[in-house]
């Protein structure tokens, strides 16, 4: 029954699956030994939860352009939204709730939500058009939601929360705290993200991306990329289930965003640029498309990389960059995929002839 | 197949440079990164010295100033005697997470004080982390408040180890009003051009617009642009030409400033411009006509061609060393080294110390000591880390900068 089980973990539907897990299982194992024993350095220590953050961000991203096969160049647009959300929910709750884990997990949730939202208002006019029109929009909406937060002033006392635009026009009563203060963004933010609840975050963000791609809407979405037409004539609603990957997708780029933003006590809006989307998009593209193994390393290792290159000074982002080209000519590389293709082959061989004998 | 050799090839340079990489990386944590080699030669303990800046990215024009005037202060202390020093400077791009693992690198290295951030909101993210860790630091250019308060908008909680040798950005605001105030032959009617998503030129816009109102000057005009806007100023310059406007305040950096020049001399329109230290730069620009800075003025505490032996010395090693005329912000990464160093002579401070009673030494001596240096003569620091100096205007004459009386 047990050896039933295991081998079931690790067929050829599951095995994807299953090798996520553990990457991310056995990763926090080691990181969490290295750091009760203190072998962690800082830099590594300062690193756990922003690679989580951009880890939870790429596998929402890797599941709308991997997937649904909808290119969006705004997913930094949705961190933000989730990261300010997420300060906001938890300076507010700083006085009700004292657990910071609960406010914490409160605070995600809310800027998942959030999040998911404005994903639902984007997608309801763009998915109903073919192209690339989402890309467009979402590029877009990137910009504006930098411009908005820009010129936003927020402020919680007493009476509730008080905004204003453009020029700070808020004054609030004794005890008052400002929550967002335009172009400084939130400063002054208790700092409660924990690596703990960014591994939970990435488990979760994986559960929730394996089990829609291997569910009946899955099959519909992977259906709606490979051919619209078809899809449409065995009566998919495509933009609907486009929809439903879109909003999944944003609103886990939500939720890494409130973690995010509550791991450091200052936060801009300038952070969440352009650049940053296509520095998540970077992660997806090099991890492989719909593969989140891949998203999860390619991630971990391009946001190790320039910090394991700190000590080259100049010729850091030099190299960096070179190691980028690089890896994308070796990933796209016929004969080494070929190569990589017999070597698992042959590995499966193996097992099943041992199983065999 | 000979694609497959290169490749090959590329990959395992690749490979060798991540090693590399790895290996001096682990060195650099037990030792030192710049370490500068003391004057006899002898072996002596030195301080470790910290600190980050931008210095690749849109900001790396401070981040390398700060950080060659830190290598030529450093040298000259070391070179004294009294004082070691080892610094380690990491490049943080101006953005706060890479300046929260900058830090985490930094104390890996064993930091024992630091120059903190050369840019504000790099500082206030990784001020938190030295409070935490109580670990002194003051930053050459960090000029928000959120550097060295938790809770700036009210001004409290302050961190009481980070400290600034640059005016605030409100105190840049309020002494540019009480300036143009008590000089009015520059200019009666004035129109003011910031940058309204940059919290440096807003902070000081606020405090300009309420000490202005204090005092009775008269703002004609006011007008903003964002990053995405900086390109085009034609119509902030038109209106504020049609409001009368003869003196134009540029709380802003030199960047978009030099357009605004530019634009305004094409228009022939020419008022007094005034600005603060984010003007500083403005004749290094590359493709800029420097003839069109003559005539600006600019709210600083340093100008290089001070006659006195101290800016003239550092003016004449960074000019030999980098070719180029040090701005303000090398000028107060360069206080900050020899203001630290005559805190730790006078506090008996000895590297064996722990960072506790270093910082301990350091904040008390730095909150009763009065230190001269190239950006001022005898400053002094508040307990909330604030520094008190005299503000100075210079003006650009014949390409250089001149103070105005």
């Amino acid at each position: 029954m047990m050896k039933n089980f295991f081998s079931k973990l690790f067929d050829q539907k599951l095995r994807s699956r299953t090798i996520s897990y553990l990457l991310v299982i056995i990763a926090f194992i080691i990181l969490q030994l290295m750091s009760s024993t203190g072998s962690l350095s800082s830099l590594l220590k300062s690193l756990l939860v922003p690679v989580c953050c951009y880890t939870v961000a790429a596998i929402g991203l890797n599941l709308n352009v991997g997937f649904s096969g909808e290119l969006n160049l705004g997913q930094a647009g949705f961190m933000s939204v989730g990261a300010f959300t997420g300060i906001c929910v938890s300076g507010m709750l700083a006085s009700m709730i004292t657990n910071p884990v609960l406010r914490l997990i409160i605070a995600i949730i809310a800027g998942a939500l959030i999040a998911a939202l404005m994903g639902y208002i984007i997608g309801i006019p763009v998915l109903k058009l073919q192209g690339d029109y989402l890309a467009i929009v979402t590029l877009a909406f990137g910009q504006i939601i930098k411009s908005i937060i820009t010129n936003m002033y927020l402020g919680f006392d007493e009476n509730g929360l008080h905004v204003s635009f453009v020029e700070n026009k808020v004054t609030l009563a004794s005890g008052g705290k400002m929550l967002l203060q335009g172009p400084m963004g939130a400063t002054g933010t208790q700092r409660i993200a924990s690596f703990a609840i960014g591994i939970i975050l990435i488990l979760c963000a994986l559960t929730i991306v394996y089990n829609l791609i291997y569910s009946k809407s899955g099959r519909a979405i992977m259906g709606c990329r490979d051919n619209r037409i078809a899809a449409e004539s065995i009566g998919i609603n495509v933009a609907n289930t486009k929809m439903l990957a879109f909003i999944i997708s944003a609103s886990l780029a939500g939720a890494a965003g409130a973690l995010y933003g509550l791991n450091y006590s200052t936060l801009v809006p300038n952070k969440f640029d352009f650049n940053t989307s296509i520095l998540i998009l970077v992660f997806v593209v090099l991890g492989g498309l719909g593969n989140m193994t891949g998203t999860i390393i390619s991630t971990t290792v391009l946001m190790l990389l320039p910090e394991l290159l700190r000590s080259l000074q100049d010729y850091r982002m030099l190299i960096y960059a070179i190691v980028l080209i690089v890896i994308m000519l070796v990933t796209n590389n016929a004969f080494l995929q070929a190569k990589a293709a017999k070597l698992r082959e042959s590995l499966i061989k193996g097992k099943k002839g041992a199983k065999l004998s | 197949m000979n694609y497959r050799n290169l490749l090959k090839g590329g990959l395992a340079a690749a490979m060798a440079f991540t090693m590399a990489a790895c290996s001096s990386n682990s060195g650099s944590a037990s030792g030192s990164t710049d370490s500068q080699p003391s004057s006899d030669g002898s072996e002596k303990a030195a301080f470790k010295l910290g600190g980050s800046g931008p210095l690749t990215g849109g900001a790396a024009v401070y981040g390398t100033a700060v950080y060659n005037a830190l290598k030529i202060a450093v040298d000259e202390v070391n070179a004294a005697g009294d004082i070691q020093f080892d610094l380690n400077f990491q490049d943080d791009a101006h953005d706060p997470e890479k300046a929260v693992t900058a830090y985490g690198v930094l104390k890996d290295g064993g930091m024992q004080m630091s120059v903190l951030t050369v840019t504000s909101s790099p500082g206030a993210a990784v001020a938190p982390l030295y409070d935490e860790d109580n670990i002194f630091a003051i930053t050459p250019s960090g000029s928000s408040l959120a550097v060295i308060y938790a809770d700036a908008a009210n001004k409290a909680g302050s961190y009481g180890n980070c400290f600034q040798m640059c005016f605030t950005d409100p105190n840049q605001g309020s002494a540019s009003a009480v300036y143009l105030k008590d000089h009015a032959d520059l200019g009666t009617k004035i129109a003011v051009i910031f940058k309204s998503d940059d919290n440096y030129s807003s902070g000081i816009n606020d405090t300009f617009q309420a000490e202005a109102k204090d005092i009775g000057l008269d703002v004609v005009y006011t007008g903003s642009f964002t990053e995405d806007s900086a390109t085009d100023f034609s119509v902030q310059l038109t209106q504020a030409k049609d409001a009368g406007a003869d003196l134009i305040f540029l709380p802003i950096y030199y960047d978009p400033a030099s357009l605004i020049l530019t634009q305004a001399n094409g228009m022939g329109y020419a008022p007094t411009f005034f600005g603060c230290d984010g003007l500083d730069g403005l004749l290094t620009l590359e493709g800029f006509d420097t003839a069109l800075a003559e005539g600006v003025y600019m709210l600083t505490p340093f100008s290089a061609d001070a006659t006195d032996d101290r800016t003239k010395n550092f003016v004449k090693k960074y000019q030999d060393l980098y070719g180029e005329t040090p701005n303000q912000f090398a000028a107060d990464a360069y206080d900050c080294v020899f203001a630290i160093a005559q805190a730790l002579k006078n506090g008996n401070a000895t590297p064996d110390m722990s960072t506790d009673e270093l910082t301990d030494i350091l904040v008390k001596q730095f909150t009763s000591m009065t230190y001269d240096g190239v950006t001022g003569e005898s400053m002094t620091w508040s307990e909330t880390g604030e520094v008190t100096k005299a503000p100075m205007a210079v003006v650009i004459k014949d390409g250089v900068y001149v103070g105005a009386e």
